[in-house]
């Protein structure tokens, strides 16, 4: 492909030297080098970016709801229904509601998890860690960043035009029919339905890079089986995503002809059936929820090992158990359906296949904590991030091994329970592992070192905030509270408040984040090339911070004195 | 370029050959995605998944008639239409104790309250669920489109057994009714009221 070969020819150039100096560090101008970019640093920098904007807005929207949640009754959603434009009445009110709870879904996890983990530290850290010099498409990996901003505008302009009872999409982000076909009339939906296309066509565009880069373009000497762990568990995400992600393009494409051009794929007027869309929706759902944690896991087992000074305990376990993940993930979606009239054996194979997932996840937690035994631990922040992802992931998998039953979700399913539980492997365990991998390699992206104390109290406050926020919710879910209501009992109020203020907690954390990039990107000290000791074996630790614009112009040759996963010392 | 030096052109060949193997792999998945609407409705023919009954010829039914042990069964007769169905529909009797095995007939009854021709179409399960594949319909007004002129009201009879085989399936101990259920909706492309005229 003529994109590579042109990457390979401008280091070949380089070796040539037209000129004199050393092209290495020579960037292009503004435009072409935000906007054109092909440099895999460049656009992991802007999905970084992009994902930290999606993530504010995403967050806004959730504060949005915990506010109105707050009391029982209708408090602030018709104020917003007519500042979105629609009507005063309390129907438009409660589909803002909807909007809202479909908004946060979709942002979250196309537009603030996914860029963060594969686009932005993916991008980053998977060329530096194997020793390529770039993605092996990287004209492919600009478009497939494109694509996934020009979805959050689509997502963005569905929220003013109307959806059926008023502005935006109400559908929930699982987008099930009916409701998305004849319930939603208007265009909000096609939008919505739009963004997802365009987030999915770029995110499987950017897996085939990634499937490719990784296969290929490892540095001589560099097996499968000497990878850092976060490469390998991007290649598994990278493979989820090109397995479960065209399904859904098919469903939502299903979805759009059944709303634009008469077709019946889910309506039984027609002979389809509704059912077949939560099907096909949960085939690629169930394996996204492990594409939104596979790489979290991967940065963890990097910076556990890295603070602990030791080599990963179980690296071929560590491996193999992300890619056990990754193929059971695909024969488990049925468990997000229990309650639409699956017979009992039916049932029972998927509580008994979700269940075995708990092994392999096993197999990953006791790693970690194995490889912090005995070790020569310090408790840098990205160190304190991992743990309180291990104990918080943690706690979202028990919850996750109770809704595995079909028994007990018949009265969980659609509770707050199920929302606790979500949050705390998603905004707990995927949010914790990517401010840990922010503060793991910011100082690597940036060259400027963070303030620890301005790190640890944003974890410590970040920590308590979403416990505030989470834990209760297992009690409204446990008491029956179903989630995607604006309105309660009152007998929930107590709980809800509590969450409520978890909330303020969690916002006020944020600000701590904020002033760290401030302070460090102005007044930080210079990054050292490894500021975080010998812990950190992996290949970008070799490179200065910031890495120069082109690196690996002379592939680095692993040798089996430099085994990564043994995190043995470089001797020659 | 021209200038490519080998090594270069090799890696890009080498990338192109991945990727694209890469490429395909997600396009199989978007054919599987659609090839999953027609695999959907063959599976839950065939095992009856999801309460979806089966489909008997004639020698079936004598066979199974074969197999009467004289066991009855209730059957429960069910029937809804959608809001936008202009159109009474209700069983005959709503239920029916029959010998499993033995052939019956049930009716059911439409009526076009609307004021031009309207054409239907049913859907249809029964519960519980397990009991679809045992249930087989011989003939039934469900596997064609109806359609009443207004104000017309016809009976509409399915004929159908309940398989004796149930008797040996654990999953069917205790299953003393079977509820059978038909929707009648507006079938998707309506008869043009100008095309079979007026009255």
């Amino acid at each position: 492909m003529a994109t590579t070969a042109e990457g390979f020819d401008a280091h070949h150039d380089q070796g040539h030297g037209h000129d004199a100096h050393d092209h290495a560090d020579h960037k292009p101008g503004f435009f072409a080098r935000w906007f054109m970019s092909t440099n895999h640093k460049d656009i992991g920098t802007m999905y970084l970016i992009f994902a930290i904007i999606a993530g504010i807005v995403g967050g806004a929207i959730s504060g949005i709801m915990r506010v109105e949640l707050a009391e029982p009754e209708i408090q602030y959603l018709q104020w917003w229904a007519q500042f979105m434009g629609g009507g005063n009445d309390l129907n438009t009110a409660l589909h803002m509601w909807n909007v809202f709870i479909t908004a946060h879904g979709l942002i979250m996890v196309f537009f603030m998890v996914m860029p963060a983990m594969i686009g932005g530290f993916g991008n980053w850290f998977v060329p530096l860690m194997i020793g390529a010099p770039d993605m092996a498409f990287p004209r492919m990996n600009n478009v497939s960043f494109w694509l996934t901003v020009a979805g959050f505008f689509s997502l963005l302009f569905s929220l003013f035009v109307p959806g059926g009872t008023g502005p935006g999409a109400g559908t929930g982000w699982t987008v099930y029919a009916p409701l998305s076909t004849s319930g939603s009339v208007g265009p909000a939906v096609d939008f919505a339905i739009f963004s997802l296309h365009l987030a999915g066509a770029g995110s499987i565009l950017g897996a085939t890079n990634f499937i490719t880069t990784i296969f290929n373009m490892r540095a001589p000497g560099m097996t499968l089986h000497k990878m850092p762990l976060f490469v390998w568990s991007v290649l598994v995400t990278a493979f989820l995503l090109l397995l479960a992600l065209p399904v859904l393009a098919a469903a939502i494409t299903m979805l759009l002809t059944d709303r634009n051009f008469g077709t019946t794929f889910f309506n039984p007027a027609g002979g389809g059936d509704p059912v077949l869309y939560q099907h096909l929706f949960w085939f690629f759902g169930h394996p996204e929820v492990y594409i939104m944690i596979l790489p979290g896991f991967g940065m963890i087992s990097q910076i556990i090992a890295t603070f602990s000074k030791k080599p990963v305990f179980g690296y071929l376990g560590m491996a193999y158990a992300m890619v056990a993940i990754g193929v059971v993930g695909f024969i488990v979606w049925a468990h997000h359906m229990y309650t639409v009239g699956l017979d009992v054996n039916t049932k029972m194979y998927f509580t008994a296949a979700t269940m075995v997932i708990a092994v392999p996840t096993g197999v990953k937690i006791f790693s970690w904590i194995a490889t912090m035994w005995g070790g020569s631990l310090s408790f840098k922040s990205p160190m304190v991030w991992s743990m309180g992802f291990i104990f918080l992931f943690t706690v979202g998998g028990v919850t996750g091994v109770v809704l595995a039953n079909g028994g007990i979700d018949d009265n969980l399913h659609d509770t707050y329970y199920v929302v606790a539980h979500f949050h705390y492997v998603l905004s707990m365990g995927a949010v914790f592992s990517m401010f840990a991998g922010f503060y793991y390699w910011f100082p690597k992206m940036s060259g400027r070192m963070h303030s620890e104390l301005l790190s640890h109290l944003h974890f410590w406050t970040f920590f308590i905030g979403v416990n505030v926020i989470f834990f209760p919710q297992h009690f409204l879910g446990m008491q029956g509270m179903p989630r995607r209501y604006p309105d309660y009992a009152e007998a929930f109020t107590f709980w809800h408040q509590v969450s409520t203020y978890g909330y303020y907690i969690m916002a006020g954390s944020m600000v701590f984040f904020f002033v760290n990039i401030a302070y460090a990107l102005l007044a930080g000290k210079k990054a050292a090339a490894n500021p975080w000791g010998e812990g950190a074996t992996t290949l970008e630790w070799t490179l200065p911070s910031p890495p120069p614009y082109h690196q690996f112009e002379t592939l680095p040759v692993i040798t089996d004195a430099h085994d990564y996963h043994d995190h043995r010392p470089v001797t020659a | 370029m021209a200038t490519l030096p080998p090594i270069a052109d090799d890696a890009a060949r080498r990338n192109l050959r991945v990727g694209l193997m890469a490429f395909a792999g997600a396009l199989a998945m978007l054919g599987l995605g659609y090839a999953s609407v027609p695999l959907y409705r063959l599976f839950c023919q065939v095992t009856g998944f999801g309460g979806t009954t089966m489909q008997a010829t004639e020698s079936d039914a004598a066979r199974a008639a074969t197999l009467v042990t004289g066991q009855k069964i209730s059957i429960r007769f069910d029937a809804s239409v959608p809001a936008d169905m202009p159109w009474t529909f209700h069983p005959s009797a709503p239920t029916d104790t029959i010998t499993i095995g033995e052939r019956d007939i049930a009716t059911y009854v439409a009526r076009n309250l609307g004021s031009t021709p309207v054409t239907g179409m049913a859907t249809f399960n029964v519960t519980p669920e397990q009991a679809g594949k045992y249930f087989n319909k011989i003939q039934c007004f469900c596997f064609t489109e109806q359609t009443l002129q207004p104000g017309q009201e016809v009976m509409m009879p399915v004929l159908y057994y309940v398989d004796p085989a149930m008797l040996d399936d654990p999953n069917m101990q205790g299953v003393e009714q079977i509820t059978l259920s038909y929707t009648f909706h507006r079938a998707k492309d309506p008869v043009n009221p100008v095309s079979t005229g007026t009255n």
